[in-house]
């Protein structure tokens, strides 16, 4: 393995956003796609070399996988022995992430040079995406937690422009706001918990990290021996840094601002808000898994219980939603609750095998592909249809061919029907989740029986229901809007047969899983009658959707307007934040902290005002005052010395 | 490397400046500003060349000439990593000045003579070892800013100057007073006010715990310490876009650097005695800074708010007393140097575009003036700390030196501290956003960006925050000694 | 008959210099208090001679300060005099209350 190589990998997509942020316009013009495209492509091949030769030939020795540090750049020392480092950590972990960031984001590359054709600035999307990618295969490499928070920032900022690609539209300056400032919010933890572990660690080496906080020792019994507000240092740092998690993640309550972030273009809602950045949360949580699992024992429920409910809360919005971008928003809150939740099984007995640990990361390797392709054919279908809500689509299956064909793919793999992608890894979710925690299954199994109905309901809306007719008889699109769908398809359906275990386990041993046949019954089960139930209420026009929203009448309602938590934060934000902090504070400053200067000044002018009478302007009072003057002094000089005094 | 030529430069630029005749003057400037940043960098240069040859003496190019022995002052000039770091960052805001005054109307000799002897004063400042020098250089530095608000500046220019110049006076009497009662109150033969010799002297803890306060809330006056920093907000929306520049880029900084190197370095004993009120102070700066920059409406005041909770950082670094602390406060006075130099610059481009400063008032203006804008959000994401940007490896390594302290009012003020980039990313992107995005409001839709002179001035600036957020280790390299020295005398050493 | 002394000279110029201050702060008229000052400088000269006399008859001290002070009253009085010329023309009194502009 090549150190230059692998660090080719991160700085391809970024010298593409050099090259186009300042010669974009004058130099590429129409070209900058292109150009984004090639340097995408040779950093995807670099990266696919790279991981394959890790897996296959040099990572595994003695039936473990290296963890690597090919290239380490000191970037900024403190005094107090900490230091920032720009690193490269090999595992399986990140060459996975490697493998899905580069992927994914080249097949969104070549699906804008159609999607985005002739927009008025083609080149600085096309630099804001190699920006994005950098940052994110940064944060994937980072072999630093103050590294990793660098390239978190950073990935949170090319979110933020992309979202308000369309910079004139309103709404897309408030959600790429709301966007940014929620995760900002949430990495105000992530940022404490960085101080608070590093400086019990006494170190930001993610590696190094890691085994202080695993092998017992000073750092360990000192860490959980000091508490504060009755939890040890150690559950404050992980509480802290997973805020930082679900902040990125959207988990609940931090999730608001996934599905605003759909105002972006949809190719980025693929890459950014479906399958590499949103995910960003879970890669933290696994790279941290052995501190996780190891001491954060009453942690990890919490973990647990957050994922289990933001899974099946986005999916009951999921189901009421009308843009079909929000209902895939929705639909990836609740996959990465699935993920999340799959990351919190420890077993009772931490030398078992943790399945729950492979799972989630097979699952975000299936999602992102599956997803990725959901969003861009709900991409297809937008640019072909020119509306987001699904009542101006319908019956596009014979209009759009291969679209439906992929969408159907996907749909399908979402909802856990063999033999696609999403089955392999949702059906080890379940199982690892079933051993541990039965409460938590139940609640999956009827995330992902809601999980079939919505993802149906809206493939049907789309491609079958009421035929909208008339003013669509444009083609599909060209090769390049539909060869990514294709290549994407074929990884829907391959993508579930990696022999995943072989890969990724937490102790980087390879280890076997069986699929276990009547295991599988109730979840495919469940995941049928959530298809059937879409058919029969949306395959064909009908009044069932609506009399059934009015029979379940405040729940409908409430589910419909997002269980008002955007409100609940808006109220905070307005309501304290605004009213009670920043207006109070801004009148303080203006008028009591400003008001004591002024106070000074026209103190100052009423003594003034007292004592300017004595300027009377008569020469003779004058005289008399000089006169007195002289007099004190004088009796003060001569009288000094006498006895009384 | 000779010093005198750093202080000689803006003079003599200065008395050029006086003796030509209106129309060359900024040539004249702008020859003198770009003389000074080669002479910045050839002293960055010979610096680390002297440290490189392995030269460990902490004052470097050290020249002493007799001034008024009678008082016990001498003219005593040197450098350390932190004054060569303030002096590059005094020489890339003086030339970014220079071209954004470009095409200033009224009275233009006298303004750039001013612009160059504010430079001058704050060289000097810099450079100085000798307190009095130090408080001579600094009071030079104040007289041109009261002009240029009176002068060239807007909106209710009076008033603003007169507070500005009243309040910095009112500092500047309370380090005269603390410089004064100091050298009676010591015996007479040794009475100095140079401050290598004080450094090596024992001030025994009475006098410091007294001249320690009056000399830190002097100079936190000219750094915006809560509570005195009324005068940043109307002194800089008032000012021209140079002076505003140069107020919150160069002056505030003289604040901070003598706040470190007049009070904590000479006074340690004082320090550990105040560093919980300094504490406090800062927090309450930071945070509540913040949240008032949200409820403003107009762009200079929006930035002058966020300098008092920037410069809070500054504060906070020193008071916590550690050396990562407090080289991240010295980091901290670089960097808002360059993004608030920055920020006021674009301010003033764009005022004189849409001729409004009301943020409500602008929208979409990406369209029309691209280059600015982008400008705009380079300076707007420094300022919020974005990685890769200077903001970014300044407020991270206070917040790193802060928590080294192990107690909870320590680790509470810090996360005070840490909970104001959340707010400032809430009012810089309110800002910022509303300016650039949302439907244009503009008198024509066609393009109408930035001129050479503007361009350039970005760009210098530019370099300066992607330089330190690309690369900190430079500046740390630089910095780092000079912290050592005054963290060995904090801690007894 | 006795022969003067320091003491009675002293209270001559003593009363001369207070009915000198007594004439200054209560006429008005600015002449009045003009001769007032000449007064006041008169009890200094008378003193000057008397120490000088009495206490130090070989020196010539007192006596060249008398002198001077002769000199410098008629100046001072040529000025003051101009002045009030000036005054009356301006004000058209030589009284000193009409004369107060110069206040807050």
């Amino acid at each position: 393995m090549n150190t230059t190589n692998i660090l080719l990998i991160p700085l391809l997509p970024l010298l593409s956003f050099v090259l186009l942020g300042l010669f974009g316009k004058s130099f590429f013009k129409t070209k900058a796609g292109l150009v984004g495209c090639s340097l995408m492509l040779v950093s995807f091949i670099i990266a696919v070399v790279t991981a394959s030769s890790y897996f296959f030939s040099t990572g595994l020795q003695n039936g473990q996988y290296q963890q690597l540090k090919p290239f380490l750049m000191p970037w900024l020392k403190f005094a107090n022995g900490l230091v920032i480092e720009m690193g490269l950590l090999i595992d399986p972990l990140s060459m996975i992430m490697i493998f899905v960031v580069t992927f994914i984001s080249l097949m969104v590359h070549i699906f804008s040079l159609s999607y985005m054709k002739g927009e008025e600035r083609f080149h600085v999307y096309y630099a804001f995406l190699g920006l994005f990618t950098f940052s994110m295969l940064g944060l994937v490499l980072s072999s630093n937690i103050f590294q990793i928070y660098i390239f978190w920032e950073l990935v949170g900022v090319s979110s933020f422009l992309l979202i308000g690609f369309f910079y004139q539209k309103s709404s897309a300056l408030a959600a790429a706001k709301k966007a940014f400032i929620v995760t900002r919010f949430a990495d105000l933890g992530f940022l404490i918990g960085i101080l608070l572990l590093s400086a019990q660690a006494g170190t930001l080496d993610f590696l190094e990290l890691i085994s202080k906080f695993t092998t017992p020792g000073d750092t360990l019994s000192s860490a959980l021996g000091t508490t504060f507000l009755g939890f040890s240092l150690l559950s404050w740092g992980l509480a802290l840094v997973f805020m930082g998690a679900a902040g990125k993640s959207a988990m609940f309550p931090l999730h608001i601002w996934l599905p605003d972030a759909m105002e972006g273009p949809t190719p980025v809602s693929a890459l950014i808000h479906a399958a590499t950045m949103v995910v960003a949360g879970v890669f933290l949580v696994a790279r941290l898994y052995p501190v996780y699992a190891f001491s954060g024992a009453g942690f990890v429920h919490f973990i647990d219980d957050i994922g289990a409910f933001t899974a099946l809360f986005a999916a009951v919005i999921a189901c009421t939603q009308t843009d079909i971008k929000r209902v895939l928003a929705y639909s990836t809150i609740s996959q990465i609750g699935f993920m999340m939740f799959a990351l919190g099984q420890v077993p009772a007995d931490l030398g078992a095998v943790h399945l729950g640990y492979t799972a989630s990361i097979f699952h975000l390797f299936t999602h992102a592909i599956f997803k990725a392709l959901l969003f861009l054919g709900a991409g297809a279908v937008i640019h072909y249809v020119h509306s987001n809500e699904m009542k101006d689509m319908g019956g596009l299956r014979k209009k759009m061919p291969v679209t439906h064909a992929m969408f159907l793919l996907a749909c399908l793999a979402i909802a856990g029907v063999p033999p696609f992608a999403g089955f392999f890894s949702k059906e080890e979710i379940l199982l690892a989740a079933w051993e541990n925690n039965p409460t938590i299954f139940w609640m999956a199994l009827i995330t992902s029986g809601l999980t079939a109905f919505y993802m149906f309901r809206l493939y049907f809306s789309i491609f079958w229901n009421k035929e909208h007719d008339g003013h669509h008889h444009e083609k599909e699109g060209d090769i390049f809007l539909l060869a990514p769908l294709v290549i994407l398809g074929i990884g829907t359906v391959v993508a579930g047969f990696v022999p995943f275990s072989h890969l990724v386990s937490s102790d980087r041993k390879p280890f076997e899983t069986e699929l276990h046949l009547q295991f599988s019954i109730a979840p495919v089960a469940v995941g049928l009658i959530g298809i059937l139930l879409a058919s029969w209420m949306y395959r064909k026009h009908s009044a069932i959707p609506e009399n059934l929203a009015r029979n379940m009448g405040g729940f409908y309602k409430a589910a419909k307007n997002k269980f008002y938590i955007d409100e609940v934060w808006l109220g905070f934000t307005k309501g304290v934040l605004f009213n009670l902090i920043a207006k109070p504070a801004a009148w303080v400053d203006r008028n009591i902290v400003d008001g004591m200067v002024k106070a000074t000044g026209s103190g100052m002018e009423w003594i003034s005002y007292r004592i300017k009478g004595l300027q009377s302007g008569k020469v003779q009072q004058y005289g008399l005052f000089f006169l007195f003057g002289i007099i004190i002094i004088v009796s003060v000089y001569l009288f000094k010395n006498v006895p009384w005094r | 490397m000779n010093l005198i030529l750093i202080i000689l430069i803006p003079l003599l630029t200065g008395l050029a400046i006086l003796g030509l005749n209106e129309k060359h003057a900024r040539t004249a400037a702008l020859a003198g500003a770009i003389m000074q940043v080669v002479i910045a960098i050839g002293l960055y240069l010979a610096f680390t060349q002297e440290r490189s040859i392995g030269n460990v003496f902490p004052i470097l190019f050290e020249q002493q000439y007799q001034w008024f022995p009678a008082l016990g002052f001498s003219f005593h000039i040197g450098v350390d990593g932190i004054s060569v770091a303030m002096i590059l960052l005094t020489a890339f805001v003086v030339i970014a000045g220079v071209l954004v005054s470009w095409n200033m109307e009224k009275m233009k000799k006298e303004f750039f003579f001013f612009l160059t002897l504010l430079g001058f004063g704050a060289y000097g400042f810099f450079v100085s070892l000798d307190l009095m020098v130090m408080f001579f250089f600094l009071e030079i530095a104040v007289i041109p800013k009261y002009l240029f608000i009176s002068i060239w500046g807007s909106g209710n220019k009076d008033y603003s100057a007169n507070k500005l110049a009243l309040m910095l006076m009112g500092g500047s009497a309370l380090i005269l007073v603390a410089l004064m009662g100091m050298y009676f109150s010591m015996p007479p033969e040794l009475r100095t006010f140079d401050m290598v010799k004080l450094a090596e002297m024992n001030i025994p803890f009475s006098l410091q715990r007294w001249v320690f306060p009056l000399i830190f809330t002097g100079f936190g006056v000219f750094t915006a310490m809560f509570p005195f920093h009324t005068w940043v907000p109307d002194g800089h929306s008032s000012a021209p876009t140079a002076g505003s520049m140069f107020l919150a880029g160069i002056s505030m900084k003289l604040g901070g650097y003598g706040c470190l190197r007049a009070a904590t370095y000479l006074f340690p004993e004082g320090a550990h005695e105040y560093s919980g009120i300094i504490i406090v102070l800062a927090s309450i700066a930071i945070i509540y800074g913040a949240f008032a920059t949200m409820m403003q409406k107009d762009l200079k005041y929006i930035n002058a708010y966020s300098s008092v909770s920037h410069c809070g950082f500054v504060l906070l670094g020193i008071g916590m007393l550690t050396k990562t602390a407090i080289t991240g406060a010295v980091f901290q006075m670089v960097s808002h140097g360059l993004m608030t130099a920055l920020f006021f610059a674009i301010i003033g481009m764009v005022y004189e575009r849409t001729h409004t400063r009301m943020v409500a008032d602008m929208g979409g203006l990406l369209k029309v003036m691209p280059f600015i804008i982008t400008t705009l959000y380079i300076a707007g994401f420094a300022s919020l700390g974005l990685p890769g940007l200077s903001g970014f490896v300044a407020e991270m390594t206070v917040f790193v030196g802060s928590w080294e302290n192990q107690t909870f009012f320590h680790r509470a003020a810090t996360v005070i501290a840490c909970a104001s980039i959340v707010v400032t990313a809430v009012y810089i992107l309110r800002a910022v956003g509303q300016v650039s995005m949302g439907p244009l409001k503009y008198s024509s839709d066609q393009k109408d960006d930035a001129r050479w002179n503007e361009k350039w001035a970005a760009v210098i600036l530019i370099a300066g925050i992607l330089i330190m957020g690309l690369a900190p280790f430079w500046l740390n390299d630089l910095v780092s000694p000079g912290v050592e020295v005054i963290t060995n005398k904090l801690a007894g050493k | 008959m006795m022969e003067p002394g320091l003491y009675h000279l002293l209270v001559i110029g003593a009363v001369l210099f207070f009915t000198g201050i007594y004439g200054f702060f209560t006429r008005r008229n600015m002449i009045s208090m003009l001769m007032s000052i000449e007064l006041m400088l008169n009890s200094v000269n008378i003193n000057f001679i008397a120490f000088n006399k009495y206490l130090w008859p070989d020196t010539l001290g007192g006596t060249f300060f008398t002198v001077f002070v002769i000199a410098i009253a008629a100046a001072e009085a040529a000025v003051a005099l101009a002045i009030i010329i000036n005054l009356y023309r301006s004000h058209s009194s030589i009284n000193v209350e009409v004369a107060e502009e110069m206040k807050f």
